[in-house]
């Protein structure tokens, strides 16, 4: 018996121990400051007590649908050419709602073959569907969805890329929930909102498209398509807005080719530097091998020099850049000179570097905690959490007298085994999550008082300490299982539904939980031993 | 010590009393949601954008709106935040009309209009109680006031920063302030001739959500409330019968009911953390309803000869200390984080503040009675008076028989 006590001390002694271990790990010096650092670095601060940014963004997973049809439609006018069948327009009747639609119009009789063999052959995604002279070309429900999710995972690694570049330490970017195309990033710590946002949203869709009329610039769009032929765009040809020149940032109209020669996924690599006509900050881009050959083709065919010359556009995120003509043939590198800063121009390189986004994104909810708010946050939570505790601990010790002493040291070692928990899970520690630490402090003093008060009952019937100890532990027992039990369901569900602060809330209520287990049952029960262990038979028992 | 001892009260014989006290607080709060303030929801429910700032002298609300009001935006509302001794504000504004957009421009729109009151049309990102650090250490490494290597301006930039945010609470008063913190004179005066300025305000927190977010969690929260109680329900079920987990999961309803009814009245807003606070509040009041439960399980195979009614309230006698000793524990820390826990967590605490008294009511005055009342109603059903309750001892469950 009285081994098995020491025992069972030796192993609470450890457990204290181990869990001291989670919470401080081994300070670099045993100064206030060293331990504070180690304590920091041990236990993760959410968002809320660190001050940052929590951005929800979501992904225009259409337009990558889009995207992917317009690459189809252009496969399927050189197909069809190439065979020799002729068509009156191929083209997508609703763009917004139902991009995955293609519709074929005016298909002679003898083409439905040939067409079903071009679908079915080059387009395996795709379902035909139609009759007559009319088709329609619609992408697989499966590969829709494919295609979305592929799209929100390029996206945030993406996005992972950009941020990680940006020197944030610890930040959190991952797909939220599931099927919403909806992107969390949270960046603790971060004070320079603005711009890390900005970097995060930018598509960086870098495309080179041909800029017709020797990339004429017009006012506005309605006197661009004025100075068309006969008032209207010719085929193929889109209206693009964008700055007038490098140096003349005037809101100017190009007309541009609808399709580009080069699209962001094609480029390599892109640097900032300095150089172009003023020497000032430029980027430098490179692109892949086989864009390379397709845009050598391209700049060949409509040079200075060549039978049909007009300009490169550069357009980025849908706004021309620069439309400068075509010297010579050029292979796999350029320049953009946008008039840019120093750092504008190293901006624009890392977000071309990280890849363009395969889909714009909009931001839906922004949650930013300011230093300040952080740092009084902490301090306050801590002030409830001290004067709550004493509260409970002084009531304690005036009621239960010598056993309050015992209920008072469970409570401090479910609070140690709790810290510690989240120091060795790297668990994050939140606002709501302080009080969830204020909150096990109550519902922890609960077990003691079950068992307590249930000892008193069975001391008040007659018993002999030992026995009511014993009576009053097995009877508690049942009891306390039941409550913890339910309130872990509670919290279980509020991690599962819950987001950052409510997690933390979650997580430090069920870990003190389990915790209050072992001390209010165990440990406390080890401690009454020890007292009764050295009573004479007979003694009252302090409670 | 000892508060009570053999307390010997009647419990069911008031269960007119408690019904009556019951309606009167649950009907006020369905009232008041559905005629008065409804349910006033937090931001994150409603969407829309959410500005904290701290003045600093006490600021005037009058002015703040005209400017807002000159920067175009009309619909907001202002009031103080905090303590009455604060010089924080609230900017609050609803969700715009049009969804299409970003939902984080208007911060932006907000911010512009304070400076405008501050003093003249600045570029906000010049503002020393705005700025960021990259801002701070790109200026002062590119006019490199003291001749030094960079990290020296890294150094400098977090004494600024840290002076600004953990001691002056996120506003600094003057430059001089500056100096007298310990930074260098030449630093201060490269900040000045770069166009940095001082306003007087300072946006502690932002908040911006866009209409499907709200949507989604609106959702979320009314399925993790309901999830739980089902949960609750099972575990009850299965732990004990199904009545009385019937029984539990109403008493937690009226818990729930009268707590969403108390913001609704008092007006204030439900956010997640008052969720969170109530999910919480739902495990403990079955805590609290399982413990009187267990008693009268162990009690049902005690006292054979007894109605189920004496054995409900000698149940509730015998538990009513540790009942109150932990419910008033559990309250002091609670109250404790309502007094001293800060605006933040306000709601939240003000939640669990109000829940743990109804909860540990409910328990006694709503689940115990309700068991009874059911059983009677057995009774009556079948035309044959209650007897007293037949157990199959050694059996866990209790069956609960008319």
């Amino acid at each position: 018996m009285q081994k098995n006590l020491i025992l069972k001390t030796l192993f609470i002694i450890g457990i204290l121990l181990i869990f001291v271990f989670g919470i401080f790990g081994i300070p670099g010096s045993f100064n206030l400051d060293g331990i504070k650092d180690s304590l920091l670095q041990r236990i993760h601060l959410g968002l809320d007590l660190k001050g940052g940014a929590h951005l929800i963004l979501e992904v225009q997973v259409n337009e990558a649908v889009g995207g992917e049809t317009d690459h189809a439609a252009e496969l399927l006018k050189e197909q069809l050419q190439k065979s020799n069948i002729s068509y009156a327009s191929i083209g997508k009747p609703d763009p917004d709602k139902h991009p995955e639609q293609i519709v074929v119009k005016g298909v002679p009789p003898n083409g439905s073959t040939e067409l079903r063999r071009i679908v079915s052959e080059q387009l395996p995604t795709y379902d035909l569907s139609g009759s007559g002279d009319t088709y329609t070309v619609t992408l697989k429900a499966s590969a829709i969805s494919e295609l979305k999710n592929r799209t929100v995972e390029q996206s945030v690694e993406a996005i992972s890329q950009r941020v990680n570049t940006l020197g944030v330490s610890e930040p959190v970017i991952e797909e939220h929930g599931v099927g919403n195309y909806q992107i969390l990033v949270q960046l603790p710590g971060v004070d320079d909102l603005a711009r890390v946002k900005e970097i995060i949203q930018s598509t960086a869709r870098l495309e080179l498209r041909e800029a017709l009329n020797h990339g004429a610039t017009y006012p506005d769009e309605q006197s661009a398509r004025a100075a068309q032929p006969g008032g209207v765009l010719p085929p193929d040809t889109v209206l693009l807005h964008g700055q007038k020149s490098v140096n003349d940032r005037t809101d100017s109209v190009f007309l541009v080719s609808r399709v580009p020669v080069v699209s962001g996924t094609d480029i390599k690599t892109a640097e900032a530097g300095h150089g172009g006509k003023t020497g000032g900050p430029i980027v430098n881009f490179y692109l892949t091998t086989s864009a390379g050959e397709k845009f050598a083709r391209f700049t060949a065919a409509h040079s200075e020099t060549s039978a049909n010359p007009s300009n490169l556009a550069i357009v980025l995120d849908n706004q021309v850049i620069e439309a400068p003509s075509i010297q010579s043939e050029i292979h796999d590198s350029g320049i953009i000179e946008g008039g840019f800063t120093e750092q504008t121009a190293h901006d624009l390189a890392l977000k071309l570097r990280s890849g363009a986004l395969p889909a714009s994104l909009r931001y839906i909810q922004e949650t930013t905690v300011g230093p300040s708010l952080g740092a009084d946050s902490i301090r306050k939570g801590v002030q409830a959490a001290v004067v709550g505790m004493v509260a409970v601990m002084v009531f304690m010790l005036f009621y239960y007298k010598g056993a309050g002493i015992n209920a008072d040291l469970a409570l401090f070692l479910n609070l140690v085994i709790l810290l510690g928990f989240m120091g060795f899970t790297g668990a994050t520690l939140t606002l709501p999550g302080i009080a969830g630490v204020i909150l096990t402090v109550g519902m922890g003093v609960d077990s003691n008082v079950l068992i307590f008060e249930r000892i008193r009952e069975e001391l008040r019937h007659g018993k002999a300490p030992a026995a009511a100890v014993d009576q009053g532990f097995a009877r508690a027992w049942i009891t306390i299982i039941d409550t913890h039990v339910t309130t872990i369901v509670s919290a279980f569900i509020l991690f599962i539904f819950g987001t950052g602060p409510v997690k933390g809330f979650a997580v430090t209520l069920t870990f003190g939980l389990l915790a209050n287990l072992f001390t209010a049952v165990f440990v406390s029960r080890v401690i009454f031993d020890a007292i009764l262990s050295r009573k004479q038979r007979g003694e009252a028992l302090s409670i | 010590m000892e508060f009570f001892r053999d307390t010997n009260i009647d419990f069911l014989g008031k269960k007119w009393y408690f019904l009556g006290f019951s309606l009167i607080f649950s009907i006020a709060g369905l009232l008041s949601m559905f005629f008065w303030h409804g349910i006033p929801l937090g931001v994150e429910f409603r969407g829309g954008t959410l500005v904290y700032v701290r003045f600093v002298d006490k600021p005037n609300e009058d002015q703040i709106r005209q400017a807002l009001d000159r920067a175009g935006i009309h619909n907001a509302q202002i009031q103080h935040y905090g303590p009455s001794s604060s010089n924080d504000e609230l900017i609050d504004l609803p969700q715009s009309s049009n969804a299409g957009a970003d939902v984080t421009r208007s911060e932006d729109q907000i911010i512009r209009a304070l400076e405008a009151i501050s003093g003249g049309q600045q570029d906000f990102r010049k503002d020393l109680n705005y700025a960021g650090s990259d801002a701070l250490r790109t200026v002062l490494a590119v006019r490199d006031p003291l001749h030094a290597a960079p990290d020296t301006y890294d150094k400098i930039t977090r004494q600024i920063l840290d002076y600004r945010d953990s001691k002056q609470g996120g506003l600094i008063r003057s430059f001089d302030d500056l100096q007298k913190a310990g930074v260098p004179a030449a630093a201060v005066e490269a900040l000045k001739q770069d166009g940095f300025f001082i306003s007087n305000f300072h946006v502690f927190g932002q908040e911006t959500v866009g209409p499907q977010i709200g949507a989604q969690l609106r959702k979320q929260a009314l399925l993790a409330t309901l999830y739980s109680m089902a949960g609750m329900l099972i575990y009850l079920w299965f732990r004990f019968e199904m009545i009385y987990g019937v029984a539990a999961v109403v008493a937690c309803f009226h818990d729930t009911l009268i707590t969403v009814g108390a913001f609704s009245l008092t007006n204030n807003p439900i956010t997640l953390t008052v969720i969170a606070a109530i999910l919480t509040l739902v495990g403990y009041s079955m805590n609290d309803t399982i413990v009187v439960f267990d008693r009268i399980r162990e009690n049902v195979k005690l006292m054979r000869r007894e109605t189920l009614a004496e054995v409900v309230n000698r149940s509730i006698n015998q538990t009513l200390s540790r009942t109150i000793l932990t419910s008033g524990l559990t309250f002091l820390t609670v109250l404790s984080l309502y007094l001293f826990g800060g605006e933040v967590l306000h709601g939240f605490s003000l939640a669990l503040v109000i829940g743990i008294l109804i909860g540990t009511y409910s328990s006694i005055a709503v689940a115990a009675p309700m068991l009874v009342a059911y059983q009677e109603w057995r009774a009556s059903r079948s035309g044959r008076r209650p007897v007293p309750v037949a157990t199959q001892a050694g059996k866990g469950k209790v069956r609960v028989k008319a």
